[in-house]
């Protein structure tokens, strides 16, 4: 019989300490869950498949949701990205896997997305700017892709690289930022049931002002964490320097959890103006809550962490 | 023909308020009307600010000194507009907690300097009268009304501050604030030439 050592497991493989002490809530939650699959199946309620995860709040129209973006990649206006990304080809698109990892390689897309069933997620989104979404995603866990591509025990961090291409994301000619945009995640915070790599929103695939084809969904975290057009994925043991980490590291940080206690310079995060196509919802802000209101899910990862240093 | 012109001039200054209105009305404002109202009514503050500042330039350069008749109303625009932008901050940003407002101009750089801009602007919009520069004679109006400056720097360093990393368009007005100062400056320069030949001589 052969004993693997302890080092041959993972980091991302462990059950992490919180899910193996409330395994009994776990299953129950899971059981939950399949009877709630169960009723969705009687009661269609729309054209995306419902999950436990899902927000029962006002979802942000779909026009809204796709022409309102931060993807300074097509420009700084938040309408430039859905007017610049028109002809933006999705298509053959490759991601290069290195570092840490069993399996490093360029991929076509579409091979290492073979096999992943798609599933859609209603989640808040939060922008570090104050306003948020309420947004139907479709995508996977990212923990489904990094079980694929087998880590090795060594790596720490997952650092996440936009595509460069100068050519195809016009303003990357400019320097705004430290291009490509780079984002990262601790390996806990990859492996979360919550983060997903999302392919597109409301039930299909694409548009590209929303980081198709593949990007990161942290919902518990600002939105700028949400790496767009996902092209470089490194596994390491170093924290990855972050895009707005490094351009105003005073005010952004690596972990860029939503905080309603830890302001920005110059925001406030207390309050957010949540964008459900009205001007006098926005009238009325809303309390930003704690990690975006997905406590339950994440709030084990930063334990005896102080957050007001680490955000 | 002042006159007429004043009065189209006026009404081409509320165009873009009765825009913003329109789409209020229409609710076509966008996805973040909040947004887009700020952002609007903070681009015509400065817009109004550097047109206020350019009538003086500009008589000196074409020689047509009617353009000074403009002048009141433009600056009285740029206080609108400033009226405007505050009020939608107040509103939506603040939701009307005194203490949250406070707290915001206190502690954060951008809304301090666009606050002290904007305040500036108070007393330059009271004292626009004819009987207020008979009141204060026209050397004390004068230089009460230099403000005028300190709010145009202020309202482009608030801009300044606020972006996130693309400095473009913040850097339009401050380019232009800082060419029109610099002709204040160019200007009282040479002014000051003669005597220093006297003094000199």
């Amino acid at each position: 019989m052969l004993i693997k050592k302890a080092t041959d497991i993972p980091s991302s493989e462990i059950t992490s300490e919180y899910v193996y002490r409330n395994r009994r809530q776990f299953l129950q939650a899971a059981a939950a869950t399949l009877t709630a699959a169960g009723m969705g199946a009687l009661v269609p309620t729309s054209s995306f498949a419902s999950s436990k995860y899902d927000t029962e709040e006002m979802r942000t129209p779909e026009r809204d949701v796709t022409s309102y973006n931060n993807y300074y990649e097509f420009g700084t206006g938040k309408d430039e990205p859905a007017l610049n990304a028109k002809g933006f080809k999705l298509r053959p698109w490759t991601i290069a896997v290195s570092g840490m990892v069993k399996k490093p390689a360029t991929y076509h897309i579409d091979d290492l997305l073979k096999g992943i069933t798609m599933e859609d997620r209603i989640y808040r989104m939060r922008c570090v700017e104050r306003w948020s979404m309420v947004i139907p995603w479709r995508g996977f866990p990212l923990a489904t892709l990094i079980n694929k591509l087998e880590p090795l025990p060594s790596a720490k961090f997952i650092k996440i690289q936009t595509l460069y291409a100068p050519d195809r994301m016009p303003e990357q000619r400019r320097p705004i930022l430290h291009w490509p945009y780079t984002e990262g995640l601790r390996m806990d915070e990859a492996m979360n049931e919550l983060t997903l790599l999302a392919i597109g929103v409301y039930g299909k695939e694409g548009p590209a002002q929303n980081g198709a084809p593949l990007r990161l969904i942290t919902p518990w975290k600002y939105g700028f964490k949400g790496v767009k057009a996902i092209a470089k994925i490194e596994f390491t043991d170093k924290m990855p320097l972050t895009a707005w980490a490094e351009e105003a590291p005073h005010e952004y940080g690596f972990y860029a959890n939503v905080n309603p206690a830890v302001d920005h310079p110059r925001w406030s995060q207390a309050t957010e103006s949540r964008l459900t196509g009205g001007l006098f919802d926005q009238l009325r802000p809303i309390k930003t809550q704690l990690f975006n209101g997905y406590t339950e899910y994440v709030e084990r990862m930063y334990r005896g962490m102080d957050l007001r240093v680490n955000f | 023909m002042i006159k007429a012109l004043k009065i189209l001039v006026f009404f081409l200054c509320l165009v873009p308020f009765l825009v913003l209105l329109w789409g209020l009305v229409t609710a076509n404002l966008g996805t973040n009307p909040i947004e887009r109202i700020t952002h609007t009514t903070g681009d015509w503050i400065l817009r109004f600010l550097v047109l206020t500042l350019a009538i003086t330039p500009l008589r000196r350069l074409t020689g047509w000194n009617q353009l000074v008749r403009f002048r009141r109303m433009l600056g009285l625009f740029a206080f609108f507009y400033g009226c405007l932008h505050f009020t939608i901050y107040v509103l939506s940003i603040a939701s009307l907690n005194v203490s949250e407002i406070a707290n915001d101009i206190a502690k954060r750089p951008y809304i301090t300097v666009g606050f002290t801009g904007f305040v500036l602007m108070i007393p330059l919009a009271i004292t626009s009268t004819k009987k207020w520069i008979a009141r204060l004679g026209g050397r004390r109006w004068q230089m009460l009304h230099r403000l005028i400056y300190v709010s145009a720097i202020a309202g482009v360093l608030h801009y300044l501050w606020l972006v996130k990393a693309d400095i473009r368009y913040p850097a339009r007005y401050a380019i232009a604030v800082g060419l029109l100062l610099l002709f204040r400056v160019w200007t009282a320069v040479r002014s000051r030439q003669p005597v220093t030949q006297v003094s000199g001589g």
